[in-house]
């Protein structure tokens, strides 16, 4: 570890954050927002079979309690962040230069504009319609 | 040219880079790619869920144009297509979490794995699917 011909200042190497700045908090958020994933998209697809064929009324009523409400906001929140990140690694290994600057900047409205939506539909069920 | 080092070993007959359009697929490798191409479509897939989120807190309306769709026979045939890709990708990522720890890295016990992992994740599905079926 402790290189003579190290030119990294004493504090670069303690914050183990290399020429990429983020060392490997992208990699520990893939994982952490993974294993978040597990329950809930199990509670998702429980959802989504209780739901099954109920009407209009019902749906609402479901998705209007607190408990679902703040779940499927973890749901979403805990997704779309782990699907953001898992894209970005995706982009990075297949397409370089401007093409793939302009493809992670798509990756994070993506992100933004599907979570934010989402989002709006659970606090305005959750609040009452 | 002379026989440079790299050069020597050029002309015996071994295995250069993967040149993946001629490499026979073994079965972690196919169940890895396919772990990046069904959180892909899982990615695309939330347009889906976002949709009926938002017809859903729009009124009957809107709600109800969802629903045909979804239970048309291609909105079907969509949601079972993402219920395997979800289980699929949710099996791979479980096996990852693992594989992180450093544990279960031996080469006969993946290769088992791999070729369990599409069957298990066709189960799982089939299972959800007769469950929402029976809930109903
Ligand atoms: C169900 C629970 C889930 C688990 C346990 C899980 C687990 C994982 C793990 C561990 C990785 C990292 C793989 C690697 O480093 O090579 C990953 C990647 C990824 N995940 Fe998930 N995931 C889940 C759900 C989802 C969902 C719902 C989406 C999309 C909406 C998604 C989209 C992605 C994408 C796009 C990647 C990047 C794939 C790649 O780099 O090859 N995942 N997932
Ligand atoms: C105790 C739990 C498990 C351990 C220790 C384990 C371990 C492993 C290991 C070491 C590999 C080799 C990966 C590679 O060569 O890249 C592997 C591959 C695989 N495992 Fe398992 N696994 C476990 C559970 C599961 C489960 C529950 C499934 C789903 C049915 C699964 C599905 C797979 C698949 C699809 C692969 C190939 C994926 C790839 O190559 O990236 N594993 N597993």
């Amino acid at each position: 570890m402790a290189n003579q011909n190290d030119m990294r200042t004493p504090l670069s190497r303690v914050r183990g954050l290399g020429s990429a700045k983020d060392g490997t908090e992208h990699f520990w958020r893939q994982r952490l927002t993974a294993i978040a994933n597990i329950p809930l998209m199990l509670f998702f697809i429980w959802t989504i079979i209780s739901l099954n064929g109920v009407g209009y009324e019902q749906t609402v009523a479901y998705l209007s309690s607190p408990f679902v409400a703040i779940v499927m906001l973890m749901v979403i929140g805990a997704g779309i962040y782990h699907m953001k990140l898992g894209m970005q690694v995706i982009i990075e290994d297949y397409v370089h230069g401007a093409a793939g600057k302009a493809l992670l900047v798509a990756n994070s409205f993506f992100a933004i504009v599907i979570g934010a939506t989402c989002a709006f539909a659970i606090l305005k069920l959750g609040f009452g319609g | 040219m002379s026989d440079t080092p790299i050069q020597a070993g050029a002309n015996k007959e071994r295995p250069l880079s993967p040149h993946l359009m001629i490499y026979k697929p073994i079965p972690t490798m196919v169940m890895s790619i396919l772990h990046r191409i069904t959180g892909a479509a899982l990615y695309f897939g939330t347009i889906l869920v976002a949709w009926w989120l938002i017809a859903t807190a729009s009124g009957a309306g809107s709600f109800e144009t969802a629903a045909w769709f979804f239970g048309s026979f291609l909105g079907r045939l969509i949601l079972f297509a993402y219920t395997f890709a979800l289980m699929h990708h949710m099996l791979g990522g479980i096996k990852h979490l693992v594989q992180d720890t450093g544990a279960g890295l031996e080469k006969d016990f993946t290769t088992q794995m791999a070729k369990l992992h599409p069957i298990a994740s066709g189960v799982l599905t089939i299972l959800i699917w007769i469950i929402g079926y029976v809930v109903r």
